[in-house]
């Protein structure tokens, strides 16, 4: 059953990373990711992470992806002639390359084996979503707050790039 | 039971996908989208090892590396329109005024 899962899962989202890789027309790009996204997300439930399945696709599929189609029709780019870039080829052997050694090293990679459940005597084992917030507000409060100033740099930063010099053409 | 070699072999290859897509493509826009990509992939190995390991920690690591990339794509996409007013394409080929 797991193994069917991840077969699923796994093939959806090479599948949609290829479609996001190989379509001319940006907005099928996009499509194709959101698809990525779902699957991505449904892998995450199968892993007992169903605190951050939410957060992918409110996050991923819902703020991140509606910018991304936003811009693309703001900016009404059409499917251009060529899709690739000149110097493809050696891109492509170098990819090539960089797939044999990835495969190389895991297939020397000694894994650990899955561990035992931790015994954990009179601790009320928590939910997913507990477990995090404990952890984050308590072990990670410090980078939770740095995360809040990385925001806020980027909501200024996104501002001032976007809004330009306030003159009309 | 799923062995954990699978996972990282998923999150290699869609990596490399990532990789191979910021590479060729001539589209900003895409490109941005294959950054996204990369940042998935991570995130697949991540959950993967939290549950093989039984750490929350490796949890809280997505959770930020989500942060980022909400950052990234706002900061990129400011940095897309920003160009395209300048040059009228988002093509990358015409953004090489840095070039000497």
């Amino acid at each position: 059953m797991e193994i069917l899962s991840f077969a699923y899962f796994g093939s959806a989202i090479l599948i949609s990373a290829l479609m996001v890789v190989v379509f001319k027309n940006p907005l099928y790009s996009a499509m194709s990711l959101l698809s990525m996204f779902a699957h991505v997300a449904g892998l995450y439930v199968t892993l007992e992470a169903e605190f951050l399945a939410g957060v992918q696709l409110l996050v991923y599929a819902g703020a991140i992806l509606v910018l991304y189609i936003f811009v693309v029709m703001l900016l009404n780019v059409q499917a251009q002639g060529r899709v690739l870039q000149k110097q493809t080829p050696v891109v492509l052997g170098a990819a090539v390359v960089a797939i044999v050694e990835v495969a190389f090293l895991i297939s020397r990679t000694h894994f650990y084996p899955e561990l035992p459940p931790v015994p954990q005597a009179g601790i009320v084992p928590l939910g997913n979503t507990e477990t995090i917030g404990m952890v984050l507000y308590t072990k990670y409060l410090f980078p939770f707050e740095i995360a809040s100033l990385v925001l806020l740099i980027a909501l200024v930063g996104a501002i001032v790039m976007a809004k330009g010099k306030l003159k009309l053409r | 039971m799923v062995p954990l070699s699978w996972y990282v072999g998923l999150s290699s290859a869609l990596f490399l996908i990532g990789l191979v897509g910021v590479l060729i493509r001539r589209n900003t826009l895409v490109v941005l989208l294959c950054i996204e990509i990369m940042l998935n992939a991570v995130n697949v190995n991540f959950v993967a090892f939290s549950k093989y390991q039984h750490v929350i920690d490796a949890q809280i690591l997505v959770f930020f590396v989500i942060t980022v990339a909400a950052a990234e794509v706002a900061i990129g996409l400011g940095i897309i329109i920003s160009l395209f007013r300048l040059k009228g394409s988002v093509n990358i080929d015409n953004f090489n005024i840095l070039k000497l």
